[in-house]
């Protein structure tokens, strides 16, 4: 399997640099889908987008159109909105609540699970029942509610590829009064004419904030951007299977302030702050303090603080970033803020986002020019330090977030 | 707070000129084509309203995602970024030139301050240029005006594009 000049990814990935092609060329896109997006677990979507018992909601999955249903029972799926007939879509609506999905075209019909469970004149069948069904993801599963799909039918569980980025799930989640996350706010959806890649790694590179952001956080004295300086305490840590953070708590501790997290204080939020202090007890200062998570969890779930983002690729030069704002079940006076902040900062017209996908962008163009070949992403690793966990840690501004990316990318696209 | 206002439309409000309020709309979009941001920040009421939803027209803003939606502050902010030279999505700035057409006196909305707007509907189509492409945005606004003297400002505007149910590319221009 292995030879002694070694694997094409070996080649084109090292340690400290990476080569442009890994951007731009369509093999590697196409062998991509294969070894990544429909094979290791994938985030879709949120349970809380699907609350009731036959909702559906339409996703992405990579290129493909997916319905996420719940059923009756209230166990969820991810079905390919395709019929099983002539390959027609059945699904047309973005939304809705339905138990069956009837294909227009012929008018086969399916349950949300998948099933077949009519098609008419079956006399010209010859029977009434037919070994047919939709195209399921065939494994399903979620963690705090977040919806992830493989379609690989075997291979490590949702928790052993979460690793320890589920316990960045579960620093947003106990920030619930109810332990309990929603996104039910909505999708702003944001095409960037760039490589995925450039959105992963850049969710958690701590180097670019005060230059792309720079314009927005003069004007309005935004407390974020000493988070990212040269001087910041904060670190990026490489999580492990690809994930990466920004762990910002260090920088929240110092000034230990509830609530400087989401840039207000417990007077201006006294209801939310009361009903964190009554289920934690002792640990809610700490919880107060130190805020969200802001992890990227590979492929395509990135968490920050109060926004969530699910990129999709269309091509190797383009994707979709879609972003909503996290609720909080429990949390009525954060949940309006949440919207307001996230609606200001993401999506086509964010203040933040759409600098960071002009950055993209012109990221993609720039790659057009084949010289010199290589990006670089050796900042940090002679400081590079690892944590109890045996994690690499580095400095806010580091780049051992898109090392860790990397060094699992390499890991799937050599695996046959 | 409560809020009083009715849903409702009332008839047309006295003392709009259709010419000049046609006049007022193609200011609107030539300072917006032009970057003119401070010429289009003077047009606007300190209660002003500036709202593209995502997902449909008709969402709840304050519990759903909106591609934007400002008030008077946050178009200042807005403005003050774009000010910068450094907000990248729009520096350089697009080129841009839209067509507004099919104008209509839709009726009266009465303010907070208890006096009435003109509400108006109108189509647009805008083509806007940029490094990486030409893009066509085209949508239903909504606007409302305000009789301040001599002038017209506007306290209201809402852009529901045609798209907002798609993916759309970075939106970094005024709309």
């Amino acid at each position: 399997m292995t030879s002694v000049i070694g694997s094409r990814y070996d080649q084109l990935i090292h340690r400290d640099r990476v080569h442009g092609s890994l951007y731009t060329d369509p093999s590697i896109f196409a062998e991509e889908l294969e070894k990544i997006w429909y094979r290791t677990w994938v985030f879709v979507g949120h349970e809380s987008e699907v609350s009731q018992p036959n909702d559906y909601v339409r996703k992405k999955l990579g290129p493909q159109d997916v319905i996420m249903t719940r059923d009756r029972e209230g166990q969820i799926h991810l079905l390919l909105n395709r019929c099983a007939h002539r390959g027609n879509q059945v699904c047309d609506d973005a939304k809705g609540n339905s138990g069956t999905f009837r294909c227009p075209y012929h008018g086969w019909t399916f349950r949300n699970n998948g099933e077949l469970i009519g098609f008419p004149f079956f006399k010209g069948y010859g029977e009434r029942k037919l070994d047919l069904a939709m195209g399921r993801v065939p494994r399903v599963d979620s963690y705090g509610g977040f919806v992830f799909g493989s379609f690989a039918a075997d291979g490590p569980s949702l928790i052993e590829h979460l690793g320890d980025a589920a316990g960045e799930i579960d620093r947003l989640t106990r920030l619930s009064p109810e332990g309990r996350v929603e996104l039910t706010a909505g999708w702003l959806q944001h095409t960037s004419r760039a490589n995925w890649k450039l959105l992963a790694e850049n969710e958690t590179d701590g180097y670019h904030p005060q230059f792309v952001h720079g314009s927005i956080f003069g004007v309005t004295g935004s407390t974020i951007g000493p988070l990212y300086s040269d001087s910041s305490t904060a670190v990026t840590r490489d999580l492990g299977n690809g994930h990466s953070e920004n762990d910002l708590r260090p920088e929240f501790r110092k000034f230990a302030e509830p609530m400087r997290w989401f840039g207000t204080t417990e007077s201006r939020v006294p209801d939310y702050v009361a009903a964190i202090r009554a289920k934690h007890g002792a640990d809610a200062e700490r919880i107060l303090i130190e805020g969200g998570p802001h992890v990227m969890i590979f492929p395509n779930l990135f968490i920050a603080e109060i926004q969530v983002f699910n990129i999709q690729p269309v091509s190797a030069s383009e994707c979709v970033q879609y972003s909503t704002a996290v609720q909080l079940a429990g949390a009525p006076e954060l949940n309006r803020r949440m919207v307001s902040q996230c609606v200001g900062s993401v999506g086509p017209a964010g203040m933040l986002l759409a600098d960071d996908t002009e950055m993209y962008e012109r990221n993609q163009q720039g790659l057009a020019a084949l010289t010199p070949e290589w990006l670089d992403v050796r900042r940090g690793i002679h400081r590079e330090t690892f944590d109890e966990k045996g994690h690499p840690v580095g400095s806010a501004t580091d780049e051992t977030g898109m090392r860790g990316f990397w060094s699992h990318y390499k890991n799937l696209m050599e695996t046959p | 707070m409560t809020t009083t206002l009715s849903d409702e439309l009332i008839s047309v409000p006295e003392g709009f000129d259709r010419d000049e309020v046609e006049q007022f709309l193609y200011r609107e979009a030539r300072f917006a084509d032009e970057s003119d941001y401070d010429a289009w920040e003077a047009l606007w009421t300190d209660d002003a309203l500036y709202w593209v939803p995502a997902g449909g027209a008709d969402i709840d803003p304050a519990r759903q995602m909106s591609i934007i939606y400002d008030n008077r502050s946050r178009i200042s902010t807005r403005l003050k970024q774009l000010r910068t030279g450094r907000r990248y999505a729009q520096a350089p700035q697009s080129h841009l030139r839209r067509l507004i057409a099919n104008i209509e006196f839709l009726g009266g909305r009465v303010n907070a301050a208890g006096g009435v707007d003109l509400e108006l509907g109108a189509n647009f189509l805008a083509l806007e240029s940029r490094a990486r492409g030409n893009e066509l945005w085209g949508g239903r606004v909504t606007y409302r005006l305000r009789r301040d003297g001599a002038e017209l400002r506007l306290a209201y505007k809402k852009v529901v594009l045609v798209d907002n149910e798609k993916p759309i590319p970075t939106m970094g221009f005024l709309i």
